[in-house]
């Protein structure tokens, strides 16, 4: 099997990844990157058209906002909550999830019955309200925004990675392992975490852009983080406004929330078919 | 000396009451080839499964003692029994592709047993892997212990499964229609191995097929199964020149010959099955409970 000419023939991983590194990037080196100051407000600047635009200004790429705000430094800067957030709430919903589903699905019996029950219950909150009325407890902050996304989320992966579990252990060599000896937890680490592996990899790359989404709706109603940073959703939310006299405010970071959710979704289920052996 | 495997009037019944094995009796003397013949659902599999610790677990044992090399497997705690078995026995399973981890690569799959399980050292279950794949005549050992097993073909993966089974020195080998799945060319390559291999080793081997052919060369004794219940048991060459049990001969008289391929449309005759009918009421009520 040629490895390379399948690379090749893989592009939506390149493209996603791609994207996915630059605003990464972007996001690390923010103040590197950034032309301006995000936070700096210039009346005389104000609602300035993105660059290919009659009365753009040099070094404001994508225009301004009706504080005179760049906003190509506030996207940037907006991607560091972004993926601070994605990558921690995922994470931690990820832990949560595959753990509670791989002891569910090998398991079965009680301890099945027992997780399944939990996930029923948990998802019978409509999640988007869950997230609303958890951060209105936790109190707005960075913390508690990744603290309630992981908390309605891990349902998630709890619910695929059992049902994945589950399927394993009917397979014939989880049963050779039991004739060898091994015992119950080691052949779940050792014979059916390895196939679930593409799976939680998939998911977890969704989740992140899921996170992205959710912490954008939550900036959108004003219960994110402090509201001098900026954040994609806050940016939005004010964008809105201005929706008739700058277009651009709402428009840029509508486009980079899409891309960067869709590309955190292609390229989990690219990884997933890479990692996958019999798929390689 | 105690037989390898010694199995008792063991009877399994499924949660409706249904039985499924009917006071099942037989034994593997070491290094004997066992034969368990029977139509699909005879409960062959059942029996594999209940001598290796993995029965589902909707079948329970309501009667019957298993016995291996002397030892009351029903006394003993579920990790002895696990530990024993796990140091005795092996399965080569019916399924070559669904026996094999997927994700995977055959050489620690292979090795991990040996190191794990048996606390051998690396080296040494290394040089044991490799002894036995050469006996399993596979020739480029190197590819195949790094390959994953979808890279393998289904005779490859199956020789692989009878090399892991014998090298971890098991007393008992149960194999389930090891060479069902395989290609018809395949099939005489494998069987000749299994046979070549249990030569070799003295390996006692409980052998399950539902091929007449098959029995007649791998096995030197036989049992009968027919709906959960042994029918007839003898020496294989007895049972082929003098048959006893009407269902047998039924057996015999289905099995394809070359010279006579539609013999192998001939089902069952009607009186045989009236007659194994009643036996299995009669068994089942000298038990005590209804079934079905
Ligand atoms: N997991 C299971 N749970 C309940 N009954 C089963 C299960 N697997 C097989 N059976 C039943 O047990 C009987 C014996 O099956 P099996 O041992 O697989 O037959 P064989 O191997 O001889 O073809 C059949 O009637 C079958 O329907
Ligand atoms: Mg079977």
């Amino acid at each position: 099997m040629d490895k390379s000419s399948r690379r090749g023939r893989s592009p939506r991983l390149w493209l996603a990844g791609g994207w996915l590194l630059l605003a990464l990037l972007a996001a690390i080196f923010a103040p590197l990157v950034a032309p301006q100051d995000p936070l700096a407000q210039d009346l005389m600047l104000e609602r300035l058209p993105p660059f290919w635009l009659d009365g753009a200004e040099p070094g404001y790429w994508l225009g301004t906002d009706s504080l005179g705000r760049d906003l190509l430094s506030r996207l940037i800067f907006g991607g560091r909550i972004a993926f601070i957030v994605a990558f921690a709430a995922a994470i931690a919903a990820c832990l949560v999830g595959s753990t509670l589903g791989l002891f569910a699905g090998y398991f079965g019996g009680w301890v099945d019955r027992i997780i399944s029950r939990i996930v029923d219950i948990w998802m019978a909150f409509p999640p988007v309200l869950f997230a609303i009325l958890l951060v209105a407890v936790l109190g707005t902050g960075l913390g508690s925004v990744i603290l309630a996304i992981a908390i309605i989320d891990w349902t998630r992966f709890c619910r695929v990675i059992r049902a994945e579990a589950m399927g394993q252990s009917r397979m014939d060599y989880v049963e050779n392992a039991r004739i060898a000896g091994y015992g119950r937890i080691g052949i779940m680490l050792r014979e059916v975490l390895p196939n679930v592996v593409p799976s939680i990899v998939a998911l977890l790359s969704l989740e992140m852009g899921i996170a992205v989404i959710v912490e954008a709706i939550l900036s959108f109603v004003n219960l994110s983080i402090s509201t001098d940073d900026p954040t994609w959703g806050g940016i939005i939310a004010e964008g809105r406004l201005s929706i008739h006299q700058a277009w651009w405010v709402l428009v840029f970071p509508l486009i980079t929330l899409i891309l960067t959710v869709l590309s955190f979704s292609q390229f989990g289920e690219a990884l997933k078919a890479r990692f996958d052996p019999v798929l390689r | 000396m105690s037989a390898c495997l010694d199995i008792a009037n063991l009877s399994a019944v499924l949660p409706n009451g249904q039985r499924v094995l009917r006071s099942v009796s037989l034994s593997v003397q070491p290094g004997e080839v066992r034969a368990l013949v029977g139509e699909s659902g005879a409960g062959k599999t059942m029996i594999g499964k209940a001598v290796l610790g993995v029965l589902p677990s909707s079948v329970r044992i309501v009667e019957g003692d298993m016995l291996l090399e002397g030892e009351d497997l029903g006394r003993l705690q579920p990790k002895a029994r696990r530990t024993l078995i796990g140091a005795r026995t092996a399965l080569i399973p019916q399924d070559p592709l669904t026996a094999l981890n997927p994700s995977r690569r055959i050489g620690p799959q292979m090795t991990d047993r040996l190191v794990r399980i048996l606390g051998w050292s690396g080296e040494k279950a290394d040089t044991r892997i490799r002894q036995l794949l050469d006996e399993v005549q596979i020739r480029d050992p190197e590819r195949v212990l790094k390959s994953y097993p979808h890279e393998l073909s289904g005779g490859m993966r199956q020789r692989v499964l009878i090399a892991a089974a014998f090298a971890a020195k098991p007393r008992l080998i149960v194999a389930d229609e090891p060479t069902t799945a395989l290609d018809v060319t395949v099939q005489k390559q494998i069987l000749r191995l299994i046979a070549a291999l249990q030569r070799e080793h003295g390996t006692a081997i409980l052998f399950v097929t539902h091929d007449l052919g098959v029995v007649a060369k791998i096995s030197q004794k036989v049992s009968v199964l027919y709906s959960g219940k042994v029918v007839e048991e003898a020496e294989t060459a007895a049972l082929f020149a003098a048959p006893q049990h009407p269902y047998t001969r039924a057996l015999m008289a289905a099995t394809p010959r070359y010279t006579d391929p539609f013999a192998s449309l001939k089902p069952v005759d009607e009186a045989v099955l009236a007659g194994l009918a009643t036996e299995i009421a009669a068994a089942d009520h000298a038990w005590g409970r209804p079934h079905g």
